[in-house]
Protein backbone atom coordinates (compact mmCIF):
# COMPACT_ATOMS: atom_id res chain seq x y z
CA UNK A 1 0.00 0.00 0.00
CA UNK A 2 1.45 3.20 -0.54
CA UNK A 3 1.64 6.00 1.97
CA UNK A 4 -0.45 8.07 0.88
CA UNK A 5 -3.18 6.40 1.62
CA UNK A 6 -2.09 5.27 4.90
CA UNK A 7 -2.60 8.59 6.18
CA UNK A 8 -5.14 10.01 8.00
CA UNK A 9 -7.67 11.98 6.10
CA UNK A 10 -7.27 15.45 6.09
CA UNK A 11 -10.58 16.69 7.60
CA UNK A 12 -8.78 16.74 10.84
CA UNK A 13 -6.12 20.11 10.23
CA UNK A 14 -8.23 23.16 9.51
CA UNK A 15 -6.07 25.42 7.25
CA UNK A 16 -5.79 28.68 9.69
CA UNK A 17 -7.49 31.96 8.30
CA UNK A 18 -6.98 35.57 9.27
CA UNK A 19 -8.97 38.66 8.80
CA UNK A 20 -7.36 41.17 7.06
CA UNK A 21 -8.45 45.05 6.32
CA UNK A 22 -8.43 46.61 2.73
CA UNK A 23 -9.23 50.00 2.09
CA UNK A 24 -9.37 50.25 -1.40
CA UNK A 25 -9.55 53.68 -3.04
CA UNK A 26 -12.79 53.78 -5.59
CA UNK A 27 -13.17 55.83 -8.40
CA UNK A 28 -16.69 55.55 -10.81
CA UNK A 29 -16.37 58.28 -13.42
CA UNK A 30 -20.15 57.89 -13.56
CA UNK A 31 -21.03 58.99 -10.30
CA UNK A 32 -17.99 60.16 -8.27
CA UNK A 33 -16.75 63.91 -8.74
CA UNK A 34 -13.16 62.71 -6.46
CA UNK A 35 -12.16 59.09 -5.91
CA UNK A 36 -13.38 57.96 -2.10
CA UNK A 37 -11.63 55.25 0.32
CA UNK A 38 -13.57 52.32 1.21
CA UNK A 39 -12.74 49.62 3.37
CA UNK A 40 -13.34 45.68 3.27
CA UNK A 41 -12.66 43.00 5.84
CA UNK A 42 -11.78 39.87 3.95
CA UNK A 43 -11.23 35.91 5.33
CA UNK A 44 -7.71 35.23 3.99
CA UNK A 45 -5.44 32.40 3.79
CA UNK A 46 -1.80 32.64 4.52
CA UNK A 47 -0.99 31.99 1.15
CA UNK A 48 -3.13 34.42 -0.43
CA UNK A 49 -2.11 37.70 -2.46
CA UNK A 50 -3.68 40.91 -2.44
CA UNK A 51 -4.68 39.80 -6.01
CA UNK A 52 -6.76 36.64 -4.15
CA UNK A 53 -7.97 39.48 -1.10
CA UNK A 54 -9.13 41.63 -4.39
CA UNK A 55 -10.61 38.90 -5.73
CA UNK A 56 -12.73 37.50 -2.56
CA UNK A 57 -13.64 40.83 -2.58
CA UNK A 58 -14.99 41.18 -5.81
CA UNK A 59 -16.53 37.62 -6.16
CA UNK A 60 -18.33 37.69 -2.83
CA UNK A 61 -18.66 41.70 -1.42
CA UNK A 62 -18.97 44.21 -4.13
CA UNK A 63 -19.11 43.24 -7.86
CA UNK A 64 -18.88 46.70 -9.16
CA UNK A 65 -14.60 46.83 -7.73
CA UNK A 66 -12.57 47.03 -10.63
CA UNK A 67 -9.14 46.37 -11.30
CA UNK A 68 -6.83 44.40 -14.28
CA UNK A 69 -5.56 41.00 -14.23
CA UNK A 70 -4.84 38.44 -16.25
CA UNK A 71 -1.93 36.24 -15.57
CA UNK A 72 -2.39 36.35 -11.77
CA UNK A 73 1.41 35.12 -11.69
CA UNK A 74 3.36 38.00 -12.04
CA UNK A 75 4.23 37.52 -16.25
CA UNK A 76 1.62 39.74 -18.12
CA UNK A 77 2.10 43.28 -15.89
CA UNK A 78 -1.16 44.22 -15.65
CA UNK A 79 -1.83 44.63 -12.13
CA UNK A 80 0.58 46.85 -11.02
CA UNK A 81 -0.86 49.29 -8.37
CA UNK A 82 0.01 50.82 -5.22
CA UNK A 83 0.06 48.62 -2.14
CA UNK A 84 0.35 50.53 1.42
CA UNK A 85 2.03 53.44 -0.54
CA UNK A 86 4.38 51.76 -2.81
CA UNK A 87 4.24 49.93 -6.27
CA UNK A 88 3.61 46.45 -6.16
CA UNK A 89 1.92 43.73 -8.49
CA UNK A 90 -0.74 42.78 -6.63
CA UNK A 91 -0.27 38.96 -7.92
CA UNK A 92 3.17 38.96 -6.20
CA UNK A 93 2.05 40.55 -2.90
CA UNK A 94 1.61 38.44 -0.25
CA UNK A 95 -0.82 39.32 2.20
CA UNK A 96 1.54 37.65 5.34
CA UNK A 97 4.36 40.41 4.03
CA UNK A 98 2.57 42.85 5.12
CA UNK A 99 1.40 44.36 8.16
CA UNK A 100 -2.44 42.62 8.82
CA UNK A 101 -2.12 44.27 12.14
CA UNK A 102 -3.29 47.54 10.38
CA UNK A 103 -5.13 48.49 7.20
CA UNK A 104 -3.61 47.32 3.39
CA UNK A 105 -4.35 50.59 1.55
CA UNK A 106 -4.69 49.57 -2.26
CA UNK A 107 -4.62 52.40 -5.15
CA UNK A 108 -4.09 52.65 -8.53
CA UNK A 109 -0.95 53.73 -10.22
CA UNK A 110 -0.16 57.36 -9.75
CA UNK A 111 0.70 60.17 -12.62
CA UNK A 112 -1.27 58.17 -15.36
CA UNK A 113 -5.38 59.20 -15.81
CA UNK A 114 -7.54 57.72 -12.73
CA UNK A 115 -10.49 55.60 -15.17
CA UNK A 116 -12.17 53.79 -12.53
CA UNK A 117 -11.16 51.77 -9.34
CA UNK A 118 -7.81 50.84 -10.04
CA UNK A 119 -7.52 51.03 -13.57
CA UNK A 120 -5.62 53.88 -14.72
CA UNK A 121 -5.35 55.17 -18.41
CA UNK A 122 -2.02 53.74 -19.99
CA UNK A 123 -2.10 55.44 -23.39
CA UNK A 124 0.45 57.68 -22.51
CA UNK A 125 2.89 55.00 -20.89
CA UNK A 126 2.96 52.81 -24.09
CA UNK A 127 3.05 55.85 -26.31
CA UNK A 128 6.21 56.46 -24.50
CA UNK A 129 7.41 53.04 -24.73
CA UNK A 130 6.71 52.95 -28.59
CA UNK A 131 8.83 56.27 -28.95
CA UNK A 132 11.94 54.43 -27.79
CA UNK A 133 11.59 52.41 -31.17
CA UNK A 134 11.89 49.06 -29.13
CA UNK A 135 12.19 46.45 -31.93
CA UNK A 136 15.13 45.30 -33.60
CA UNK A 137 16.59 47.57 -36.19
CA UNK A 138 18.75 45.69 -38.62
CA UNK A 139 20.14 45.98 -41.93
CA UNK A 140 21.08 42.05 -42.57
CA UNK A 141 19.45 39.77 -43.51
CA UNK A 142 21.30 36.34 -42.45
CA UNK A 143 20.48 33.07 -43.70
CA UNK A 144 20.47 31.34 -39.86
CA UNK A 145 19.99 33.08 -36.63
CA UNK A 146 22.23 36.50 -35.62
CA UNK A 147 25.06 35.32 -33.48
CA UNK A 148 26.01 36.93 -30.22
CA UNK A 149 28.56 36.03 -27.56
CA UNK A 150 27.24 35.09 -24.28
CA UNK A 151 29.41 38.30 -23.06
CA UNK A 152 27.41 40.42 -25.45
CA UNK A 153 23.94 38.87 -24.48
CA UNK A 154 25.03 39.43 -20.70
CA UNK A 155 25.12 42.97 -21.25
CA UNK A 156 21.69 44.00 -21.51
CA UNK A 157 20.15 40.64 -19.99
CA UNK A 158 18.64 42.50 -17.25
CA UNK A 159 16.53 44.90 -19.15
CA UNK A 160 15.07 42.08 -20.74
CA UNK A 161 12.66 41.13 -18.21
CA UNK A 162 10.42 44.20 -18.33
CA UNK A 163 6.45 42.94 -18.27
CA UNK A 164 5.57 46.57 -19.09
CA UNK A 165 3.74 46.91 -16.21
CA UNK A 166 4.52 50.69 -15.46
CA UNK A 167 5.16 50.15 -11.46
CA UNK A 168 8.33 52.11 -12.37
CA UNK A 169 7.65 54.65 -13.96
CA UNK A 170 4.28 56.05 -12.58
CA UNK A 171 6.55 55.21 -8.90
CA UNK A 172 8.70 58.10 -10.46
CA UNK A 173 8.21 62.11 -8.72
CA UNK A 174 9.64 63.45 -12.24
CA UNK A 175 6.94 61.60 -14.29
CA UNK A 176 4.25 62.60 -11.47
CA UNK A 177 4.86 66.60 -12.36
CA UNK A 178 3.97 66.86 -15.91
CA UNK A 179 3.60 63.54 -17.00
CA UNK A 180 5.88 64.23 -19.99
CA UNK A 181 9.14 62.57 -19.24
CA UNK A 182 9.65 59.59 -20.84
CA UNK A 183 10.00 57.99 -17.85
CA UNK A 184 12.38 54.46 -16.61
CA UNK A 185 10.19 51.84 -18.49
CA UNK A 186 10.96 53.52 -21.88
CA UNK A 187 14.18 53.98 -20.85
CA UNK A 188 14.50 50.14 -19.61
CA UNK A 189 13.47 49.31 -23.17
CA UNK A 190 15.71 51.41 -25.01
CA UNK A 191 18.57 50.12 -23.27
CA UNK A 192 17.47 46.61 -24.42
CA UNK A 193 18.12 47.26 -27.58
CA UNK A 194 20.61 49.96 -27.36
CA UNK A 195 23.29 47.38 -25.88
CA UNK A 196 22.33 44.97 -28.43
CA UNK A 197 25.16 43.65 -30.42
CA UNK A 198 22.63 42.88 -32.65
CA UNK A 199 20.97 45.98 -33.52
CA UNK A 200 21.86 48.81 -35.54
CA UNK A 201 19.26 51.82 -34.06
CA UNK A 202 21.15 52.70 -30.76
CA UNK A 203 22.43 56.39 -32.31
CA UNK A 204 18.91 56.67 -33.13
CA UNK A 205 17.41 56.05 -29.71
CA UNK A 206 20.38 57.41 -27.57
CA UNK A 207 18.94 60.75 -29.83
CA UNK A 208 15.62 60.40 -29.07
CA UNK A 209 16.64 59.77 -25.03
CA UNK A 210 18.95 63.05 -25.38
CA UNK A 211 15.74 65.12 -24.98
CA UNK A 212 14.08 67.95 -22.97
CA UNK A 213 11.91 65.08 -21.26
CA UNK A 214 14.46 62.30 -22.10
CA UNK A 215 17.16 60.68 -19.39
CA UNK A 216 18.53 64.24 -18.38
CA UNK A 217 15.06 64.23 -16.26
CA UNK A 218 16.22 61.36 -14.17
CA UNK A 219 17.24 62.81 -10.35
CA UNK A 220 18.47 59.49 -9.52
CA UNK A 221 16.08 58.84 -6.93
CA UNK A 222 15.87 55.14 -7.22
CA UNK A 223 11.98 54.82 -6.92
CA UNK A 224 11.53 52.70 -9.88
CA UNK A 225 14.61 50.18 -8.82
CA UNK A 226 12.58 49.51 -5.92
CA UNK A 227 9.12 49.37 -7.45
CA UNK A 228 10.20 47.03 -10.10
CA UNK A 229 8.62 43.80 -9.33
CA UNK A 230 11.37 41.90 -12.06
CA UNK A 231 14.21 43.29 -9.74
CA UNK A 232 15.79 45.43 -13.48
CA UNK A 233 18.03 47.64 -11.70
CA UNK A 234 16.56 50.54 -13.25
CA UNK A 235 18.30 53.20 -12.47
CA UNK A 236 21.51 51.86 -13.44
CA UNK A 237 20.20 50.82 -17.12
CA UNK A 238 18.98 54.72 -16.88
CA UNK A 239 22.72 55.59 -15.57
CA UNK A 240 24.10 53.57 -18.53
CA UNK A 241 22.38 55.56 -21.28
CA UNK A 242 23.33 58.38 -20.14
CA UNK A 243 26.74 57.47 -20.42
CA UNK A 244 26.06 55.75 -23.80
CA UNK A 245 24.46 59.57 -24.47
CA UNK A 246 27.59 61.05 -23.26
CA UNK A 247 30.12 58.38 -25.30
CA UNK A 248 27.91 59.23 -28.34
CA UNK A 249 27.96 55.00 -28.66
CA UNK A 250 26.67 52.39 -26.54
CA UNK B 1 0.24 66.98 -4.46
CA UNK B 2 -2.76 65.94 -6.61
CA UNK B 3 -1.45 63.29 -9.32
CA UNK B 4 -4.49 61.45 -10.66
CA UNK B 5 -5.44 63.98 -13.45
CA UNK B 6 -2.51 64.25 -15.43
CA UNK B 7 -3.75 66.36 -18.44
CA UNK B 8 -3.34 65.87 -22.00
CA UNK B 9 -1.66 62.64 -22.79
CA UNK B 10 2.05 63.57 -23.73
CA UNK B 11 3.21 65.73 -26.79
CA UNK B 12 3.19 62.94 -29.73
CA UNK B 13 6.86 62.40 -31.30
CA UNK B 14 6.56 65.29 -33.72
CA UNK B 15 6.39 68.37 -31.29
CA UNK B 16 9.44 67.31 -29.55
CA UNK B 17 12.71 68.76 -29.81
CA UNK B 18 14.58 67.38 -33.05
CA UNK B 19 17.90 66.70 -30.96
CA UNK B 20 19.77 69.03 -33.34
CA UNK B 21 22.20 72.24 -32.11
CA UNK B 22 23.71 72.05 -28.84
CA UNK B 23 21.88 69.98 -26.19
CA UNK B 24 21.50 72.40 -23.01
CA UNK B 25 19.55 69.57 -21.18
CA UNK B 26 23.10 67.49 -21.62
CA UNK B 27 25.60 69.84 -20.84
CA UNK B 28 23.03 71.45 -17.73
CA UNK B 29 23.62 67.61 -16.53
CA UNK B 30 27.11 67.17 -16.49
CA UNK B 31 27.52 71.07 -15.45
CA UNK B 32 25.92 69.81 -11.81
CA UNK B 33 28.02 67.39 -11.65
CA UNK B 34 31.50 68.65 -12.43
CA UNK B 35 30.57 72.11 -10.42
CA UNK B 36 29.33 69.81 -7.26
CA UNK B 37 32.91 68.32 -7.03
CA UNK B 38 34.73 71.40 -7.02
CA UNK B 39 32.01 72.73 -4.92
CA UNK B 40 32.92 70.25 -1.83
CA UNK B 41 36.29 71.69 -2.44
CA UNK B 42 35.39 75.28 -2.52
CA UNK B 43 32.46 75.45 0.00
CA UNK B 44 34.71 73.31 2.83
CA UNK B 45 37.82 74.95 2.05
CA UNK B 46 35.65 78.33 2.82
CA UNK B 47 33.94 77.13 5.91
CA UNK B 48 37.17 75.53 7.11
CA UNK B 49 39.17 78.97 6.33
CA UNK B 50 36.34 81.34 7.71
CA UNK B 51 34.92 79.54 10.65
CA UNK B 52 37.56 76.68 11.87
CA UNK B 53 41.23 77.43 11.39
CA UNK B 54 43.09 80.53 14.06
CA UNK B 55 40.69 81.94 16.03
CA UNK B 56 37.90 80.40 14.31
CA UNK B 57 34.69 82.33 14.07
CA UNK B 58 35.96 84.92 16.77
CA UNK B 59 38.19 86.29 13.76
CA UNK B 60 35.54 87.43 11.35
CA UNK B 61 35.40 90.86 10.88
CA UNK B 62 35.84 93.76 7.94
CA UNK B 63 39.61 93.46 8.50
CA UNK B 64 39.24 89.82 8.31
CA UNK B 65 37.39 90.10 4.70
CA UNK B 66 39.47 92.79 3.60
CA UNK B 67 42.93 90.34 4.82
CA UNK B 68 41.73 87.63 2.59
CA UNK B 69 41.14 90.07 -0.32
CA UNK B 70 44.24 91.26 -0.28
CA UNK B 71 45.36 87.45 -0.89
CA UNK B 72 45.16 86.66 -4.93
CA UNK B 73 44.43 83.30 -3.97
CA UNK B 74 41.32 84.03 -1.90
CA UNK B 75 40.11 86.13 -4.98
CA UNK B 76 40.18 83.28 -7.42
CA UNK B 77 38.83 81.17 -4.70
CA UNK B 78 35.87 83.58 -3.87
CA UNK B 79 35.66 84.06 -7.42
CA UNK B 80 35.19 80.31 -8.29
CA UNK B 81 32.95 79.68 -5.36
CA UNK B 82 30.60 82.51 -6.73
CA UNK B 83 30.23 81.74 -10.39
CA UNK B 84 30.36 78.35 -9.69
CA UNK B 85 27.35 78.42 -6.66
CA UNK B 86 25.35 80.89 -8.32
CA UNK B 87 24.83 79.27 -12.17
CA UNK B 88 24.68 75.70 -9.98
CA UNK B 89 21.86 77.16 -7.90
CA UNK B 90 20.27 79.06 -10.88
CA UNK B 91 20.09 75.69 -13.19
CA UNK B 92 19.02 73.89 -10.26
CA UNK B 93 16.20 76.08 -9.78
CA UNK B 94 15.76 75.78 -13.46
CA UNK B 95 15.13 72.01 -12.88
CA UNK B 96 12.63 72.61 -10.69
CA UNK B 97 10.72 75.43 -12.27
CA UNK B 98 10.97 72.79 -15.44
CA UNK B 99 8.97 70.19 -12.79
CA UNK B 100 6.44 72.26 -11.36
CA UNK B 101 5.89 75.52 -13.41
CA UNK B 102 2.53 75.58 -16.15
CA UNK B 103 3.58 75.65 -19.70
CA UNK B 104 0.66 77.04 -20.49
CA UNK B 105 -0.19 80.88 -21.46
CA UNK B 106 -0.88 82.63 -18.54
CA UNK B 107 -1.13 85.90 -19.91
CA UNK B 108 -0.20 87.47 -23.15
CA UNK B 109 2.92 90.59 -23.57
CA UNK B 110 3.92 92.31 -26.89
CA UNK B 111 1.57 89.97 -28.77
CA UNK B 112 3.31 86.61 -27.42
CA UNK B 113 1.42 83.95 -24.70
CA UNK B 114 3.52 83.84 -21.54
CA UNK B 115 3.93 81.09 -19.00
CA UNK B 116 4.42 81.16 -15.63
CA UNK B 117 7.41 78.79 -16.64
CA UNK B 118 8.71 81.57 -18.74
CA UNK B 119 8.34 84.45 -16.27
CA UNK B 120 10.28 82.02 -13.72
CA UNK B 121 13.18 81.48 -15.44
CA UNK B 122 12.96 85.02 -16.62
CA UNK B 123 13.16 85.63 -13.58
CA UNK B 124 16.22 83.58 -12.41
CA UNK B 125 18.30 84.65 -15.45
CA UNK B 126 18.07 88.49 -14.32
CA UNK B 127 18.46 87.73 -10.88
CA UNK B 128 21.62 85.66 -11.43
CA UNK B 129 23.35 87.80 -13.74
CA UNK B 130 22.81 91.12 -11.88
CA UNK B 131 23.90 89.10 -8.60
CA UNK B 132 26.98 87.88 -10.80
CA UNK B 133 28.26 91.27 -11.96
CA UNK B 134 27.64 92.49 -8.64
CA UNK B 135 29.41 89.63 -7.27
CA UNK B 136 32.43 90.12 -9.34
CA UNK B 137 32.18 93.86 -9.24
CA UNK B 138 32.95 93.64 -5.27
CA UNK B 139 35.43 91.31 -5.48
CA UNK B 140 37.75 92.72 -8.17
CA UNK B 141 37.34 96.53 -7.04
CA UNK B 142 37.34 96.06 -3.48
CA UNK B 143 39.30 98.98 -1.22
CA UNK B 144 39.27 98.69 2.60
CA UNK B 145 39.78 101.79 3.20
CA UNK B 146 37.25 103.37 1.08
CA UNK B 147 34.66 103.77 3.72
CA UNK B 148 35.45 104.81 7.51
CA UNK B 149 39.66 103.37 8.18
CA UNK B 150 38.44 104.13 11.89
CA UNK B 151 35.02 101.93 12.46
CA UNK B 152 36.91 99.20 10.26
CA UNK B 153 40.11 98.82 12.37
CA UNK B 154 42.35 99.03 9.59
CA UNK B 155 43.98 102.78 10.59
CA UNK B 156 46.74 101.75 10.52
CA UNK B 157 47.23 100.16 6.90
CA UNK B 158 45.04 102.84 5.50
CA UNK B 159 47.55 105.41 6.85
CA UNK B 160 50.47 104.07 5.09
CA UNK B 161 48.54 103.32 1.68
C1 LIG C 1 28.68 70.60 -1.64
C2 LIG C 1 28.61 71.03 -2.86
C3 LIG C 1 27.49 70.63 -3.79
C4 LIG C 1 27.37 69.46 -4.48
C5 LIG C 1 28.31 68.25 -4.47
C6 LIG C 1 26.15 69.56 -5.26
C7 LIG C 1 25.70 68.58 -6.15
C8 LIG C 1 24.52 68.64 -6.84
C9 LIG C 1 24.11 67.72 -7.86
C10 LIG C 1 24.91 66.51 -8.35
C11 LIG C 1 22.88 68.11 -8.29
C12 LIG C 1 22.04 67.43 -9.37
C13 LIG C 1 21.04 66.52 -8.76
C14 LIG C 1 20.30 65.73 -9.82
O1 LIG C 1 20.12 66.21 -10.94
O2 LIG C 1 19.89 64.61 -9.53
C15 LIG C 1 22.50 69.27 -7.55
C16 LIG C 1 21.31 69.94 -7.67
C17 LIG C 1 21.03 71.15 -7.11
N1 LIG C 1 21.89 71.92 -6.36
FE1 LIG C 1 23.73 71.37 -5.70
N2 LIG C 1 25.56 70.76 -5.03
C18 LIG C 1 26.33 71.45 -4.13
C19 LIG C 1 26.11 72.73 -3.64
C20 LIG C 1 24.98 73.50 -3.93
C21 LIG C 1 24.82 74.88 -3.53
C22 LIG C 1 25.83 75.72 -2.74
C23 LIG C 1 23.58 75.26 -3.99
C24 LIG C 1 22.90 76.59 -3.85
C25 LIG C 1 23.45 77.70 -4.34
C26 LIG C 1 22.99 74.14 -4.67
C27 LIG C 1 21.75 74.13 -5.27
C28 LIG C 1 21.23 73.09 -5.99
C29 LIG C 1 19.88 73.06 -6.54
C30 LIG C 1 18.82 74.14 -6.39
C31 LIG C 1 19.76 71.84 -7.22
C32 LIG C 1 18.54 71.30 -7.96
C33 LIG C 1 17.84 70.30 -7.10
C34 LIG C 1 16.96 69.40 -7.90
O3 LIG C 1 17.35 69.03 -9.03
O4 LIG C 1 15.88 69.06 -7.41
N3 LIG C 1 23.88 73.08 -4.63
N4 LIG C 1 23.51 69.59 -6.68
S1 LIG D 1 11.14 48.05 -15.64
FE1 LIG D 1 10.16 46.78 -14.04
S2 LIG D 1 8.66 48.20 -13.06
FE2 LIG D 1 9.24 49.12 -15.02
S3 LIG D 1 7.65 48.44 -16.47
FE3 LIG D 1 9.38 46.98 -16.63
S4 LIG D 1 8.87 45.32 -15.19
FE4 LIG D 1 7.52 47.05 -14.67
S1 LIG E 1 -1.81 39.55 -13.16
FE1 LIG E 1 -0.22 39.28 -14.64
S2 LIG E 1 1.44 40.22 -13.65
FE2 LIG E 1 -0.03 40.24 -12.07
Amino acid sequence: MSTILEREPAAAEVIPTFTATLIIRRFDPEVDDEPRWQDFDVELYGTDRVLDALHKIKWEQDGSLTFRRSCAHGVCGSDAMRINGRNRLACKTLIKDLDISKPIYVEAIKGLPLEKDLIVNMDPFFESFAEVQPFLIASSKPDKERRQSPAERERFDDTTKCILCAACTSSCPIFWTDGQYFGPAAIVNAHRFIFDSRDEGSQVRLDILNDKEGVWRCRTTFNCTEACPRGIQVTQAIAEVKQAIMRGKP
Amino acid sequence: MTTERIEAPRSARAARSSGRGINWEKWGWIYMRVSGVILVVLIFGHLFVNLVSGEGVNAIDFAFVAGKWADPFYIVWDTLLLWLALIHGANGMRTIVNDYASTRPYFTLFKKNVSLSTIFKGALLASTVILLILGTLVIYTFDPCLGDPQSSGLQEICAAK
